[in-house]
């Protein structure tokens, strides 16, 4: 835990060194009692069902002095960077090495991907975390049409995911069918169940909807879990067919993709082909996303996102807009999840959980909402620093949700950037009195 | 050892590993082998038993729907406060008896006194770091910091605490049989579903009164309508939003120690199912509203369990959550709530 904010008021600000301490000590003191009973003292059930305690009274102590010393600093911090509200200027020579670095930033970036299979190709470590990176762009790319774009809060987006991937694995395993086969029919049964859940929810707003896609999401994990004849229930499916190149496998075979062009077989063959194909779906969740911004619907979202009462006066359907937003969203989700199944050959609900939902929409709320490139950086972030924490399993996600609390606090509006809508007024339009007079409407 | 509740109310659990939220089973009563079961008997049993969880939800859900009229956001993290007051709990309890206290009553007072209070100041922290410095942001950054905060507490207490469930010896047992069909079937009413039935209307007296009837119910009423107005009439705003967390998180950890002594145990997942379950349960009795939030904690008891008693325990949570649904499309107000006004 983080040192607990003090009264912040102006007058704390410039006090002095007695103020300083005196807040320091009922933090310390705060923080004594908070965690009196939860650190100091630890539980554990015996073998026999019967509770042990011992004390923990070292671990106490040194948090309870890391959170006096933690506050003095950050008082002492806030003292002298300033006021935090205030607006500070970015010199314009900085401003405009940002907006070229941003203008070069994404074809950087894309080159730099395309080219991470030829650099890293002996390292398998590398490849399968870029994968995983990519996995998330794709779905952090998904979930922003439905967020970024329109507005919606959607904390059930995993469901979709599932929905996609359980799609391939049952089709795959059960008919046979190839993954290129399955892979539209998981967007589309996907898009399917986005439908499905955007008719009940189109009349609420905001934090509603956010909860009952929420419900939505634990529904759908419940009944793969108890659905144990069709889903195989929290066993999971298993051997599930990996890709093929087209029809062509990818394996040590007379008939397989290295036999057939006359090189030697490497397993890192399927990865380098895995890292492609999900680049490839990534990058046509961003054109299609691009695209259609640039479309009426497009367009439609962003204004629905502004406002909705508005958008509606305007004479925008706003029940097709929303469905729209979530078919689309729901479909990418489901092609990322298409691709998920495949490459790991097997999947359990346990990989379907609210943690996903919410990782995923971190990504693109720290990403500046609609932001494309911004998603992108964020979901590099975001997975590449769950692997550095990789070694302390249990302190990650602990650090994760700091990490989340934080960021909101600094930067509410996201990390990176915001998209602000595609189409604006530039000058704001002045509306005399003698326009909006009686009888002129 | 005797169990806490009768057997029939015997816990089973699922443990698969220790991620993944896991929610507690309840075995719904069967007869013994070859009688045939009375019907009006057992929808009785399961009547009381709903009525103990929906107030063990109503108390939760009175937490997030003060929070909700207040401040206007969902506090994602009010389902771990809720666990933390169970862990908190179970820790005072082993404190004590490890001191050789025996008089049950007066543990469960000083036990309900401490968990109270620290699970108060937790909500108090979790507003000041998380939520405060955001109250005018735009809307989905509380949600998001409250999510954030979820996480933070749940993770928080596995590391702290261990991840295995932790259960407590029975403190309060036996209890009433109310009425003995001649094929043997029994309905009980064990004291400690009294007790949790007594300390929800309790609590919620004291609450009713304290929201209509004192300074700071009406602080918080005021800040409700209106908060500058309420802040230009000389109501402290940052005061009373701090006071409706505590107060949210303080009836929290009664809940929490009311599911430890009904359950037995405490794990730290618990809060995550519970906690949408009681969010569920204010949105159905329309957010906002305190009887509602009783009501809607009732209603989802008797929801869950009356389908697992006739339908199936496995879709339970399902049932709860599709109610969810179905009341927002058909009452997107909930049961008792006011219906919200549209503004540009």
């Amino acid at each position: 835990m983080t040192a607990i904010p003090q009264e912040a008021t102006h007058a704390s600000r410039t006090a002095g060194i007695p103020a300083l301490l005196k807040t320091a000590v009922i933090n310390a003191l705060i923080a004594l009692v908070l965690f009196s009973l939860m650190i100091g003292i630890r539980t554990e059930a015996g073998s026999d069902g019967q509770l042990t305690y011992w004390t923990r009274f070292g671990e106490l102590a040194s948090i309870v002095a890391a959170v006096f010393g933690g506050s003095i600093v950050i008082e002492l911090l806030r003292q002298w960077i300033g006021p935090t509200g205030a607006e500070k200027l970015v010199p314009p020579a900085l401003q405009s090495g940002m907006s070229f670095v941003g203008r070069y930033l994404a074809p950087a970036l894309l080159i730099f991907t395309l080219l991470v299979p030829v650099i890293f190709y002996d390292q398998r470590y590398i490849l399968d975390l870029a994968i995983l990176v990519l996995t998330y762009v794709m779905l952090g790319w998904g979930l922003n049409v439905v967020v970024g774009l329109a507005g919606l809060l959607d904390l059930g987006y995993v469901a979709f995911y599932a929905v996609g991937a359980y799609s391939y694995a049952l089709l795959a395993t059960n008919f046979g069918w190839s993954f290129w086969v399955c892979l539209p029919l998981a967007g589309i049964l996907a898009a399917f169940w986005g439908v499905l859940l955007g008719f009940p929810v189109l009349r609420l707003r905001g934090d509603y909807l956010a909860i009952v896609t929420l419900a939505f999401g634990e529904i759908i994990r419940l009944v793969i879990i108890n659905w144990q004849e069709l889903t195989g229930g929290p066993n999971g499916v298993s051997s599930i067919p990996r890709p093929s190149f087209f029809g062509i496998p990818l394996d040590n075979s007379d008939n397989g993709l290295a036999a057939r062009l006359g090189i030697e077989y490497s397993p890192t063959h399927r990865i380098v082909f895995l890292f492609y194909l999900i680049l490839a779906l990534a990058l046509l969740t961003n054109w299609v996303t691009i695209r259609l911004r640039r479309l009426p619907i497009g367009r439609a979202w962003e204004a629905l996102r502004e406002d909705e009462v508005a958008c509606r006066a305007l004479g925008i359907n706003t029940t097709t807009t929303k469905l729209t937003a979530f078919a689309t969203g729901a479909m990418f989700g489901g092609f990322a999840g298409a691709f998920f199944a495949t490459r790991q050959g097997f999947i359990s609900p346990e990989s379907f959980t609210f943690q996903e939902s919410a990782l995923v929409l971190a990504i693109v709320v720290l990403g500046g909402m609609g932001s494309q490139l911004g998603v992108a950086l964020a979901a590099l972030a975001m997975i590449g620093g769950f692997e550095l924490f990789r070694g302390l399993e249990t302190y990650r996600m602990l650090v994760f949700g700091m990490a989340m609390v934080l960021i909101m606090i600094w930067r509410p509006r996201g990390l990176i950037g915001h998209r602000a809508p595609t189409v604006y007024l530039t000058k704001a339009q002045a509306i005399s009195s003698d326009l909006v007079k009686e009888g002129h409407g | 050892m005797q169990p806490p509740v009768p057997s029939c109310y015997k816990t089973t659990r699922t443990l698969k590993g220790c991620r993944g939220p896991r929610t507690l089973q309840r075995a719904p009563f069967e007869p013994a082998s070859g009688l045939v079961r009375q019907p009006m008997d057992y929808f009785a049993q399961q009547l009381i038993n709903g009525l103990v969880l929906g107030s063990i939800y109503g108390l939760i859900a009175i937490g997030y729907t003060m929070v909700y009229g207040i401040v206007g956001m969902i506090n994602f993290a009010h389902g771990d406060v809720f666990m933390i007051g169970g862990f908190v709990a179970l820790i005072t309890f082993l404190l004590l008896i490890s001191t050789g206290l025996t008089a049950i009553p007066v543990i469960l007072l000083i036990v309900l006194l401490v968990s109270m209070a620290i699970t108060a100041l937790y909500g108090w922290t979790i507003e000041r770091i998380a939520y405060r410095p955001l109250r005018h942001s735009f809307r989905l950054a509380p949600m998001l910091s409250a999510i954030g905060m979820s996480f933070v507490l749940t993770n928080y207490s596995q590391v702290a605490q261990g991840a295995r469930v932790k259960p407590i010896p029975p403190f309060i047992t036996g209890g009433y049989t109310l009425h003995e069909s001649q094929d043997g079937f029994v309905i009980q009413l064990s004291n400690i579903q009294i007790m949790v039935v007594v300390t929800t209307i309790v609590l919620l007296a004291i609450f009713t009164w304290l929201v209509s009837r004192t300074r700071l119910g009406r602080d918080m009423r005021a800040c409700e309508q209106d908060q500058t107005m309420a802040a230009l009439l000389g109501v402290n705003v940052d005061r009373t939003i701090s006071m409706t967390f505590v107060i949210g998180a303080a009836l929290a950890a009664v809940a929490g120690l009311m599911y430890l002594l009904y359950y037995g145990l405490v794990d730290f997942f618990m809060g995550f199912v519970a906690g949408i379950k009681a969010f569920t349960a204010a949105v159905l009795g329309g957010i906002g509203s305190l009887p509602g939030a009783m009501l809607g904690g009732l209603a989802i008891g008797l929801i869950e369990t009356f389908w697992s008693a006739y339908f199936s325990v496995e879709y339970k949570d399902v049932a709860a959550f599709s109610i969810l649904i179905v009341v927002l499309i058909f009452m997107p107000t909930g049961l008792l709530g006011r219906p919200e006004v549209e503004k540009v």
